[in-house]
Protein backbone atom coordinates (compact mmCIF):
# COMPACT_ATOMS: atom_id res chain seq x y z
CA UNK A 1 0.00 0.00 0.00
CA UNK A 2 2.86 2.44 1.04
CA UNK A 3 4.83 1.54 -2.14
CA UNK A 4 1.29 2.19 -3.91
CA UNK A 5 0.68 5.42 -2.38
CA UNK A 6 5.03 6.64 -2.59
CA UNK A 7 4.62 5.57 -6.64
CA UNK A 8 1.40 8.16 -6.98
CA UNK A 9 3.36 10.73 -5.02
CA UNK A 10 6.37 10.59 -7.64
CA UNK A 11 3.93 10.82 -10.59
CA UNK A 12 1.91 13.52 -8.92
CA UNK A 13 5.26 15.88 -8.35
CA UNK A 14 5.56 16.37 -12.35
CA UNK A 15 3.32 19.24 -13.52
CA UNK A 16 1.77 17.38 -16.73
CA UNK A 17 0.03 14.73 -14.76
CA UNK A 18 -1.30 17.45 -12.02
CA UNK A 19 -2.92 19.13 -14.94
CA UNK A 20 -4.12 15.51 -16.30
CA UNK A 21 -6.19 15.49 -13.19
CA UNK A 22 -7.73 18.92 -12.60
CA UNK A 23 -8.61 18.89 -16.57
CA UNK A 24 -9.91 15.79 -16.03
CA UNK A 25 -11.91 15.98 -13.05
CA UNK A 26 -13.40 19.13 -14.46
CA UNK A 27 -14.15 17.50 -18.08
CA UNK A 28 -15.82 15.31 -16.23
CA UNK A 29 -18.08 17.47 -13.73
CA UNK A 30 -19.51 19.44 -16.60
CA UNK A 31 -20.01 16.14 -19.14
CA UNK A 32 -22.06 14.51 -16.26
CA UNK A 33 -24.50 17.75 -15.53
CA UNK A 34 -25.14 18.22 -19.05
CA UNK A 35 -25.49 14.59 -19.74
CA UNK A 36 -28.45 13.98 -17.91
CA UNK A 37 -30.27 16.73 -19.93
CA UNK A 38 -28.94 15.30 -23.07
CA UNK A 39 -29.93 11.67 -22.19
CA UNK A 40 -33.91 12.89 -21.01
CA UNK A 41 -33.93 15.27 -23.84
CA UNK A 42 -32.97 11.82 -26.16
CA UNK A 43 -30.13 13.92 -27.63
CA UNK A 44 -27.31 11.44 -26.51
CA UNK A 45 -26.73 10.83 -30.14
CA UNK A 46 -25.93 14.08 -30.81
CA UNK A 47 -22.90 14.02 -28.73
CA UNK A 48 -22.00 11.23 -30.53
CA UNK A 49 -22.30 12.61 -33.53
CA UNK A 50 -20.30 15.64 -32.34
CA UNK A 51 -17.45 14.01 -31.25
CA UNK A 52 -17.18 12.54 -34.31
CA UNK A 53 -16.92 15.74 -36.41
CA UNK A 54 -14.52 16.93 -34.04
CA UNK A 55 -11.95 14.35 -34.94
CA UNK A 56 -12.98 14.90 -38.60
CA UNK A 57 -12.26 19.16 -37.67
CA UNK A 58 -9.09 18.32 -35.98
CA UNK A 59 -7.36 16.42 -38.34
CA UNK A 60 -8.04 19.34 -41.17
CA UNK A 61 -6.84 21.28 -38.41
CA UNK A 62 -3.22 19.25 -38.35
CA UNK A 63 -3.01 19.63 -42.14
CA UNK A 64 -3.16 23.73 -41.64
CA UNK A 65 -0.23 23.22 -39.45
CA UNK A 66 -1.65 26.18 -37.30
CA UNK A 67 -0.31 25.43 -33.38
CA UNK A 68 -3.48 26.42 -31.91
CA UNK A 69 -5.61 24.01 -33.43
CA UNK A 70 -8.63 25.33 -31.04
CA UNK A 71 -9.37 28.12 -33.81
CA UNK A 72 -10.53 25.52 -35.93
CA UNK A 73 -12.07 22.74 -33.81
CA UNK A 74 -14.27 24.79 -31.72
CA UNK A 75 -16.29 26.66 -34.51
CA UNK A 76 -16.56 23.83 -36.34
CA UNK A 77 -18.13 21.55 -33.98
CA UNK A 78 -20.51 24.51 -32.54
CA UNK A 79 -21.64 25.28 -36.17
CA UNK A 80 -21.93 21.61 -36.35
CA UNK A 81 -24.05 21.30 -32.89
CA UNK A 82 -26.15 23.79 -34.37
CA UNK A 83 -26.99 22.26 -37.23
CA UNK A 84 -27.48 18.78 -35.94
CA UNK A 85 -30.46 20.10 -33.87
CA UNK A 86 -32.03 21.95 -36.91
CA UNK A 87 -32.07 19.01 -38.71
CA UNK A 88 -33.10 16.52 -35.98
CA UNK A 89 -36.59 18.04 -36.42
CA UNK A 90 -37.86 18.67 -39.70
CA UNK A 91 -36.01 17.88 -42.92
CA UNK A 92 -36.18 15.38 -45.28
CA UNK A 93 -33.50 12.82 -44.12
CA UNK A 94 -34.52 11.97 -40.28
CA UNK A 95 -32.57 13.28 -36.82
CA UNK A 96 -30.88 10.06 -36.40
CA UNK A 97 -30.09 8.85 -39.83
CA UNK A 98 -28.43 12.55 -40.48
CA UNK A 99 -26.18 12.10 -37.19
CA UNK A 100 -24.71 8.87 -38.39
CA UNK A 101 -24.68 10.17 -42.06
CA UNK A 102 -22.42 13.29 -40.77
CA UNK A 103 -20.23 11.39 -37.83
CA UNK A 104 -18.93 8.25 -40.22
CA UNK A 105 -18.31 11.66 -42.93
CA UNK A 106 -16.27 13.46 -40.33
CA UNK A 107 -14.82 10.15 -39.40
CA UNK A 108 -13.77 9.08 -43.06
CA UNK A 109 -12.99 12.53 -44.26
CA UNK A 110 -10.43 12.89 -41.12
CA UNK A 111 -9.06 9.77 -41.40
CA UNK A 112 -8.30 10.39 -45.40
CA UNK A 113 -6.75 14.01 -44.20
CA UNK A 114 -4.17 12.55 -41.68
CA UNK A 115 -3.29 10.24 -44.53
CA UNK A 116 -2.64 12.37 -47.90
CA UNK A 117 -0.81 14.81 -45.12
CA UNK A 118 0.86 13.26 -42.52
CA UNK A 119 1.86 15.63 -39.53
CA UNK A 120 4.36 13.16 -38.37
CA UNK A 121 5.75 9.62 -39.52
CA UNK A 122 3.54 7.03 -37.28
CA UNK A 123 0.01 7.93 -38.56
CA UNK A 124 -1.56 4.96 -37.06
CA UNK A 125 -0.58 6.37 -33.22
CA UNK A 126 -1.38 9.63 -34.62
CA UNK A 127 -5.21 8.36 -35.70
CA UNK A 128 -5.21 5.88 -32.35
CA UNK A 129 -4.25 8.61 -29.97
CA UNK A 130 -7.10 11.34 -31.50
CA UNK A 131 -9.75 8.38 -31.56
CA UNK A 132 -8.94 6.98 -28.04
CA UNK A 133 -6.82 9.76 -26.23
CA UNK A 134 -3.62 7.71 -25.33
CA UNK A 135 -1.11 9.94 -24.47
CA UNK A 136 -2.13 13.46 -25.43
CA UNK A 137 -3.76 14.18 -21.88
CA UNK A 138 -0.03 13.75 -20.23
CA UNK A 139 1.24 16.48 -23.35
CA UNK A 140 -0.98 19.26 -21.47
CA UNK A 141 0.34 22.72 -21.36
CA UNK A 142 -0.56 25.20 -18.58
CA UNK A 143 -2.36 27.22 -21.22
CA UNK A 144 -4.18 24.67 -21.76
CA UNK A 145 -5.71 23.52 -18.23
CA UNK A 146 -6.34 27.48 -17.76
CA UNK A 147 -8.57 27.20 -21.56
CA UNK A 148 -10.44 24.41 -19.77
CA UNK A 149 -10.71 25.66 -16.40
CA UNK A 150 -12.45 29.12 -17.95
CA UNK A 151 -14.67 26.64 -19.98
CA UNK A 152 -15.65 24.52 -17.38
CA UNK A 153 -16.68 27.35 -15.14
CA UNK A 154 -18.85 29.53 -18.24
CA UNK A 155 -20.49 25.91 -18.20
CA UNK A 156 -20.71 26.02 -14.40
CA UNK A 157 -22.52 29.33 -14.76
CA UNK A 158 -24.77 28.48 -17.31
CA UNK A 159 -26.22 25.85 -15.72
CA UNK A 160 -26.52 26.77 -12.46
CA UNK A 161 -28.27 30.16 -13.42
CA UNK A 162 -30.48 28.24 -15.94
CA UNK A 163 -30.83 25.23 -14.05
CA UNK A 164 -34.48 25.90 -13.31
CA UNK A 165 -35.23 26.69 -16.98
CA UNK A 166 -33.00 23.54 -18.23
CA UNK A 167 -35.51 21.48 -16.12
CA UNK A 168 -38.90 22.92 -17.73
CA UNK A 169 -37.35 22.68 -20.89
CA UNK A 170 -36.28 19.07 -20.39
CA UNK A 171 -39.34 17.97 -19.09
CA UNK A 172 -42.26 19.73 -20.64
CA UNK A 173 -40.98 21.67 -24.01
CA UNK A 174 -44.65 22.09 -25.31
CA UNK A 175 -45.82 23.53 -21.46
CA UNK A 176 -42.68 25.68 -21.41
CA UNK A 177 -42.98 27.20 -24.54
CA UNK A 178 -46.70 28.15 -23.38
CA UNK A 179 -45.38 29.73 -20.50
CA UNK A 180 -43.12 31.73 -22.69
CA UNK A 181 -39.92 30.19 -22.42
CA UNK A 182 -38.01 30.46 -25.88
CA UNK A 183 -37.53 26.90 -25.73
CA UNK A 184 -36.16 26.63 -28.62
CA UNK A 185 -33.18 29.20 -27.68
CA UNK A 186 -32.29 27.01 -24.49
CA UNK A 187 -31.74 23.76 -27.05
CA UNK A 188 -29.00 25.56 -29.16
CA UNK A 189 -27.64 26.79 -26.14
CA UNK A 190 -27.73 23.45 -24.51
CA UNK A 191 -26.17 22.05 -27.91
CA UNK A 192 -23.43 24.82 -27.92
CA UNK A 193 -22.26 24.09 -24.74
CA UNK A 194 -22.13 20.23 -25.33
CA UNK A 195 -20.14 21.31 -28.65
CA UNK A 196 -17.68 23.07 -26.39
CA UNK A 197 -17.17 20.21 -23.33
CA UNK A 198 -16.65 18.01 -25.96
CA UNK A 199 -13.98 19.86 -27.67
CA UNK A 200 -12.19 20.05 -24.76
CA UNK A 201 -13.21 16.26 -23.44
CA UNK A 202 -11.55 15.28 -26.70
CA UNK A 203 -7.90 15.83 -25.53
CA UNK A 204 -8.73 13.83 -22.28
CA UNK A 205 -10.46 10.68 -23.46
CA UNK A 206 -10.36 10.73 -27.25
CA UNK A 207 -13.35 11.30 -29.71
CA UNK A 208 -14.44 7.95 -29.67
CA UNK A 209 -15.15 7.68 -25.86
CA UNK A 210 -16.55 11.06 -25.15
CA UNK A 211 -20.02 10.04 -25.04
CA UNK A 212 -19.11 7.54 -22.48
CA UNK A 213 -18.54 10.40 -20.01
CA UNK A 214 -21.71 12.07 -20.87
CA UNK A 215 -24.31 9.22 -20.61
CA UNK A 216 -23.18 6.93 -18.38
CA UNK A 217 -23.04 8.93 -14.89
CA UNK A 218 -26.48 10.08 -16.07
CA UNK A 219 -28.08 6.79 -16.57
CA UNK A 220 -26.22 5.04 -13.01
CA UNK A 221 -27.73 8.23 -11.51
CA UNK A 222 -31.04 7.46 -12.89
CA UNK A 223 -31.23 3.89 -11.46
CA UNK A 224 -31.37 4.64 -8.48
CA UNK A 225 -32.80 8.52 -7.47
CA UNK A 226 -36.19 9.79 -8.47
CA UNK A 227 -35.81 13.98 -8.33
CA UNK A 228 -34.06 15.51 -10.72
CA UNK A 229 -31.94 17.71 -8.47
CA UNK A 230 -30.48 14.45 -6.64
CA UNK A 231 -30.02 13.07 -10.16
CA UNK A 232 -27.91 15.77 -11.10
CA UNK A 233 -26.00 15.85 -7.79
CA UNK A 234 -25.48 11.98 -7.87
CA UNK A 235 -24.17 11.84 -11.90
CA UNK A 236 -21.84 15.02 -10.69
CA UNK A 237 -20.50 12.56 -8.11
CA UNK A 238 -20.11 9.45 -9.75
CA UNK A 239 -18.38 11.21 -12.41
CA UNK A 240 -16.04 13.14 -10.84
CA UNK A 241 -14.88 9.76 -8.79
CA UNK A 242 -15.18 7.92 -11.73
CA UNK A 243 -13.15 10.13 -13.70
CA UNK A 244 -10.41 10.69 -10.35
CA UNK A 245 -10.26 6.65 -10.33
CA UNK A 246 -9.82 6.18 -13.44
CA UNK A 247 -6.29 8.34 -13.94
CA UNK A 248 -5.00 7.05 -10.78
CA UNK A 249 -5.40 3.45 -12.05
CA UNK A 250 -4.21 4.29 -15.16
CA UNK A 251 -1.15 5.54 -13.95
CA UNK A 252 -0.69 2.75 -11.71
CA UNK A 253 -1.44 0.20 -13.85
CA UNK A 254 -0.23 1.78 -17.17
CA UNK A 255 -3.22 1.74 -19.02
CA UNK A 256 -4.58 3.91 -21.34
CA UNK A 257 -6.19 6.93 -19.36
CA UNK A 258 -9.24 7.39 -21.28
CA UNK A 259 -10.39 3.71 -21.40
CA UNK A 260 -9.66 3.46 -17.91
CA UNK A 261 -11.47 6.27 -17.17
CA UNK A 262 -14.67 4.92 -19.18
CA UNK A 263 -14.08 1.50 -17.73
CA UNK A 264 -14.58 2.58 -14.35
CA UNK A 265 -17.52 4.71 -15.20
CA UNK A 266 -18.76 1.19 -16.91
CA UNK A 267 -18.47 -0.91 -13.34
CA UNK A 268 -20.18 2.23 -11.50
CA UNK A 269 -23.13 1.69 -14.12
CA UNK A 270 -22.83 -2.01 -13.11
CA UNK A 271 -22.78 -1.48 -9.33
CA UNK A 272 -25.89 1.14 -9.44
CA UNK A 273 -27.73 -1.19 -11.74
CA UNK A 274 -27.40 -4.35 -9.15
CA UNK A 275 -28.51 -2.33 -6.32
CA UNK A 276 -31.40 -0.91 -7.91
CA UNK A 277 -32.36 -4.57 -8.81
CA UNK A 278 -31.84 -5.41 -5.27
CA UNK A 279 -34.08 -2.49 -4.04
CA UNK A 280 -37.08 -3.42 -6.46
CA UNK A 281 -37.48 -7.01 -5.18
CA UNK A 282 -37.39 -6.14 -1.80
CA UNK B 1 -69.36 38.20 -17.26
CA UNK B 2 -66.61 39.44 -19.25
CA UNK B 3 -64.62 38.52 -22.33
CA UNK B 4 -61.21 36.81 -22.43
CA UNK B 5 -60.77 35.33 -25.87
CA UNK B 6 -62.59 37.23 -29.14
CA UNK B 7 -61.93 34.93 -32.33
CA UNK B 8 -63.17 36.38 -35.59
CA UNK B 9 -63.31 34.57 -38.64
CA UNK B 10 -59.81 33.30 -38.40
CA UNK B 11 -58.23 31.31 -40.73
CA UNK B 12 -54.92 28.62 -39.28
CA UNK B 13 -52.89 26.90 -40.89
CA UNK B 14 -48.97 26.49 -42.01
CA UNK B 15 -47.03 28.04 -45.01
CA UNK B 16 -48.30 24.99 -47.35
CA UNK B 17 -51.87 25.23 -46.50
CA UNK B 18 -54.99 26.46 -44.55
CA UNK B 19 -55.69 23.85 -41.95
CA UNK B 20 -58.75 25.33 -40.66
CA UNK B 21 -60.92 28.24 -40.77
CA UNK B 22 -64.42 30.54 -40.63
CA UNK B 23 -63.73 30.32 -36.54
CA UNK B 24 -66.03 32.77 -34.99
CA UNK B 25 -66.15 32.29 -31.12
CA UNK B 26 -65.62 34.01 -27.55
CA UNK B 27 -64.40 32.69 -24.51
CA UNK B 28 -66.23 34.74 -21.33
CA UNK B 29 -64.57 34.83 -17.90
CA UNK B 30 -66.06 31.55 -15.72
CA UNK B 31 -66.93 29.44 -19.42
CA UNK B 32 -66.36 25.96 -19.46
CA UNK B 33 -65.29 25.46 -23.83
CA UNK B 34 -65.14 22.34 -25.01
CA UNK B 35 -63.97 21.50 -28.54
CA UNK B 36 -64.33 19.13 -30.27
CA UNK B 37 -63.46 17.53 -33.81
CA UNK B 38 -61.75 14.62 -35.53
CA UNK B 39 -58.37 13.90 -35.74
CA UNK B 40 -56.60 16.35 -38.02
CA UNK B 41 -59.61 18.55 -37.52
CA UNK B 42 -57.42 21.48 -36.42
CA UNK B 43 -57.97 21.24 -33.18
CA UNK B 44 -53.68 21.68 -32.20
CA UNK B 45 -53.52 23.78 -34.44
CA UNK B 46 -55.79 26.42 -32.86
CA UNK B 47 -54.36 25.52 -29.55
CA UNK B 48 -50.83 26.84 -30.51
CA UNK B 49 -53.32 29.68 -32.10
CA UNK B 50 -54.75 30.64 -28.62
CA UNK B 51 -51.57 29.99 -26.73
CA UNK B 52 -49.73 32.71 -28.90
CA UNK B 53 -47.62 30.16 -30.32
CA UNK B 54 -48.58 30.35 -34.06
CA UNK B 55 -50.36 33.62 -35.32
CA UNK B 56 -53.57 33.32 -37.58
CA UNK B 57 -53.29 33.68 -41.27
CA UNK B 58 -56.47 35.71 -41.39
CA UNK B 59 -58.96 36.80 -39.24
CA UNK B 60 -58.95 37.88 -35.79
CA UNK B 61 -58.26 36.42 -32.18
CA UNK B 62 -57.96 38.81 -29.19
CA UNK B 63 -57.03 38.85 -26.09
CA UNK B 64 -59.48 41.18 -23.92
CA UNK B 65 -59.45 43.07 -20.83
CA UNK B 66 -56.11 43.07 -20.33
CA UNK B 67 -56.11 39.08 -20.51
CA UNK B 68 -53.29 37.78 -22.97
CA UNK B 69 -51.87 34.41 -24.49
CA UNK B 70 -49.44 34.33 -21.65
CA UNK B 71 -52.53 33.85 -18.44
CA UNK B 72 -53.37 30.65 -20.01
CA UNK B 73 -52.19 28.12 -18.35
CA UNK B 74 -51.76 24.91 -20.49
CA UNK B 75 -52.02 21.25 -19.62
CA UNK B 76 -50.42 19.54 -22.94
CA UNK B 77 -50.42 16.07 -23.80
CA UNK B 78 -47.90 13.76 -22.36
CA UNK B 79 -44.81 13.06 -23.92
CA UNK B 80 -43.00 9.69 -23.96
CA UNK B 81 -39.98 11.70 -22.13
CA UNK B 82 -41.73 12.50 -19.09
CA UNK B 83 -43.15 8.65 -18.49
CA UNK B 84 -39.32 8.01 -17.06
CA UNK B 85 -38.47 11.23 -16.48
CA UNK B 86 -36.98 11.20 -12.68
CA UNK B 87 -38.31 14.46 -11.00
CA UNK B 88 -40.35 15.00 -7.66
CA UNK B 89 -43.94 16.44 -8.03
CA UNK B 90 -42.22 19.53 -6.05
CA UNK B 91 -39.81 20.02 -9.04
CA UNK B 92 -42.74 19.65 -11.92
CA UNK B 93 -45.54 21.95 -10.05
CA UNK B 94 -42.77 24.38 -8.92
CA UNK B 95 -41.61 24.47 -13.08
CA UNK B 96 -45.05 26.33 -13.24
CA UNK B 97 -43.92 29.45 -11.70
CA UNK B 98 -40.96 29.89 -14.07
CA UNK B 99 -43.07 32.22 -16.27
CA UNK B 100 -43.70 34.56 -13.00
CA UNK B 101 -39.90 35.10 -12.78
CA UNK B 102 -38.81 36.70 -15.73
CA UNK B 103 -34.94 36.11 -15.69
CA UNK B 104 -34.32 35.39 -12.14
CA UNK B 105 -32.88 32.07 -11.75
CA UNK B 106 -33.81 30.61 -8.71
CA UNK B 107 -37.31 30.39 -7.21
CA UNK B 108 -38.31 32.63 -4.48
CA UNK B 109 -40.45 31.73 -1.32
CA UNK B 110 -43.08 33.56 -2.67
CA UNK B 111 -43.10 30.84 -5.71
CA UNK B 112 -42.19 27.67 -2.86
CA UNK B 113 -45.46 29.30 -1.39
CA UNK B 114 -47.99 28.84 -4.60
CA UNK B 115 -46.55 25.70 -5.39
CA UNK B 116 -47.77 24.32 -1.92
CA UNK B 117 -50.67 25.75 -2.22
CA UNK B 118 -51.69 25.11 -5.58
CA UNK B 119 -50.69 21.39 -4.38
CA UNK B 120 -53.01 21.22 -1.49
CA UNK B 121 -55.69 22.87 -3.54
CA UNK B 122 -55.44 19.98 -6.27
CA UNK B 123 -55.06 16.98 -2.97
CA UNK B 124 -51.78 16.01 -4.03
CA UNK B 125 -50.11 17.90 -1.44
CA UNK B 126 -48.71 14.28 0.46
CA UNK B 127 -47.02 13.80 -2.93
CA UNK B 128 -44.68 16.53 -2.82
CA UNK B 129 -41.54 14.62 -2.45
CA UNK B 130 -42.62 11.48 -4.96
CA UNK B 131 -41.22 10.59 -7.94
CA UNK B 132 -43.33 11.29 -10.80
CA UNK B 133 -42.86 8.49 -13.06
CA UNK B 134 -43.98 6.16 -9.96
CA UNK B 135 -47.35 7.82 -9.99
CA UNK B 136 -50.97 6.50 -11.66
CA UNK B 137 -51.96 8.50 -14.54
CA UNK B 138 -54.57 10.11 -12.54
CA UNK B 139 -51.94 11.75 -10.26
CA UNK B 140 -49.50 12.46 -13.00
CA UNK B 141 -52.44 14.46 -14.67
CA UNK B 142 -53.14 16.12 -10.78
CA UNK B 143 -49.67 17.20 -11.11
CA UNK B 144 -49.49 18.63 -14.09
CA UNK B 145 -52.94 20.20 -13.91
CA UNK B 146 -51.19 21.96 -10.58
CA UNK B 147 -47.94 23.08 -12.13
CA UNK B 148 -50.86 24.94 -14.94
CA UNK B 149 -52.38 26.14 -12.20
CA UNK B 150 -49.23 27.63 -10.13
CA UNK B 151 -48.45 29.29 -14.53
CA UNK B 152 -52.11 31.18 -14.79
CA UNK B 153 -54.80 31.21 -12.11
CA UNK B 154 -57.35 32.58 -14.97
CA UNK B 155 -57.59 29.99 -17.42
CA UNK B 156 -56.73 26.73 -17.95
CA UNK B 157 -56.05 25.03 -21.38
CA UNK B 158 -56.22 21.18 -21.56
CA UNK B 159 -55.71 18.85 -24.56
CA UNK B 160 -57.19 15.57 -24.22
CA UNK B 161 -56.52 15.24 -20.79
CA UNK B 162 -58.50 12.19 -20.21
CA UNK B 163 -56.37 9.94 -22.52
CA UNK B 164 -54.96 7.10 -21.25
CA UNK B 165 -57.00 7.28 -18.02
CA UNK B 166 -59.01 4.24 -16.77
CA UNK B 167 -63.03 5.02 -16.08
CA UNK B 168 -62.92 5.97 -12.49
CA UNK B 169 -59.65 8.61 -12.74
CA UNK B 170 -61.58 10.26 -15.64
CA UNK B 171 -64.42 11.21 -14.19
CA UNK B 172 -62.19 12.35 -11.21
CA UNK B 173 -60.33 14.52 -13.30
CA UNK B 174 -63.38 15.86 -14.75
CA UNK B 175 -64.78 16.16 -11.28
CA UNK B 176 -61.56 18.49 -10.29
CA UNK B 177 -61.81 20.55 -13.33
CA UNK B 178 -65.80 21.33 -12.80
CA UNK B 179 -64.53 21.92 -9.52
CA UNK B 180 -62.18 24.44 -10.92
CA UNK B 181 -64.77 26.08 -13.07
CA UNK B 182 -66.83 26.63 -10.72
CA UNK B 183 -64.28 28.76 -8.60
CA UNK B 184 -64.45 31.13 -11.04
CA UNK B 185 -61.48 29.59 -13.71
CA UNK B 186 -62.29 29.29 -17.19
CA UNK B 187 -61.87 26.30 -18.97
CA UNK B 188 -60.91 25.36 -22.60
CA UNK B 189 -61.12 21.25 -23.28
CA UNK B 190 -60.00 19.59 -26.44
CA UNK B 191 -61.78 16.31 -26.12
CA UNK B 192 -62.81 12.96 -27.85
CA UNK B 193 -65.34 12.13 -25.16
CA UNK B 194 -68.62 13.68 -26.27
CA UNK B 195 -70.28 12.44 -23.75
CA UNK B 196 -68.39 14.11 -21.05
CA UNK B 197 -68.36 17.24 -23.33
CA UNK B 198 -71.74 17.90 -23.60
CA UNK B 199 -72.02 16.78 -19.71
CA UNK B 200 -69.47 19.33 -18.17
CA UNK B 201 -69.16 21.96 -21.05
CA UNK B 202 -71.36 25.35 -20.55
CA UNK B 203 -69.88 25.62 -24.34
CA UNK B 204 -69.08 23.70 -27.47
CA UNK B 205 -67.02 24.30 -30.34
CA UNK B 206 -67.11 22.00 -33.25
CA UNK B 207 -64.31 22.07 -35.71
CA UNK B 208 -63.37 20.00 -38.76
CA UNK B 209 -61.75 21.95 -41.74
CA UNK B 210 -63.82 24.75 -40.90
CA UNK B 211 -66.33 25.03 -37.99
CA UNK B 212 -69.27 22.91 -37.68
CA UNK B 213 -70.87 24.27 -34.37
CA UNK B 214 -69.98 26.77 -31.19
CA UNK B 215 -72.62 27.77 -29.06
CA UNK B 216 -74.56 26.71 -25.96
CA UNK B 217 -74.05 22.93 -24.81
CA UNK B 218 -77.99 22.72 -24.71
CA UNK B 219 -77.97 24.32 -28.30
CA UNK B 220 -75.49 21.88 -29.70
CA UNK B 221 -77.68 18.95 -28.65
CA UNK B 222 -80.28 20.08 -30.90
CA UNK B 223 -78.70 21.01 -34.06
CA UNK B 224 -78.15 18.90 -36.74
CA UNK B 225 -74.39 18.59 -36.10
CA UNK B 226 -74.62 17.98 -32.35
CA UNK B 227 -77.30 15.29 -33.07
CA UNK B 228 -75.22 13.50 -36.11
CA UNK B 229 -72.20 13.19 -34.08
CA UNK B 230 -73.79 12.16 -30.79
CA UNK B 231 -75.61 9.34 -32.75
CA UNK B 232 -72.36 8.23 -34.46
CA UNK B 233 -70.38 8.02 -31.46
CA UNK B 234 -73.38 5.98 -30.03
CA UNK B 235 -72.96 3.46 -32.66
CA UNK B 236 -69.14 3.42 -32.38
CA UNK B 237 -69.70 2.09 -28.74
CA UNK B 238 -72.40 -0.28 -29.02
Amino acid sequence: MSELISTLQYYFSYPFVRYAMIVGLLVALCASLLGVTLVLKRFSFIGDGLSHVAFGAMAAAAVTGITDRMIIIMPVTVLSAVLLLRTGKNTKIKGDASIAMISVSALAIGYILMNVFPVSSNISADVCGSLFGSTSILNLKSGDVWLCFIMSAIVLIFFTLFYNKIFSVTFDESFSKATGINSDLYNLMIAVVTAVIIVIAMNLVGSLLISALIIFPALSAMRLFKSFKSVTICAAIISVVCAGLGIILSILLSTPVGATIVAADLAAFLVFSGISTVCARK
Amino acid sequence: MSEQIICKNAALGYEDGIVTEGLNFTVNSGDYLCILGENGSGKSTLIKALLGLKPQISGEIKWCGGFSAKDIGYLPQQTPVQRDFPASVREVVLSGCLSKMGFFPFYRAAEKKLAKDTMKQLGIESLENKCYRELSGGQQQRVLLARALCAASRMLLLDEPVTGLDPHAQTELYELVAKLNKSGISIIMVSHDIASAVKYASHILHISKKQLFFGKTSDYLNSPVGKKYIEGWGNENE
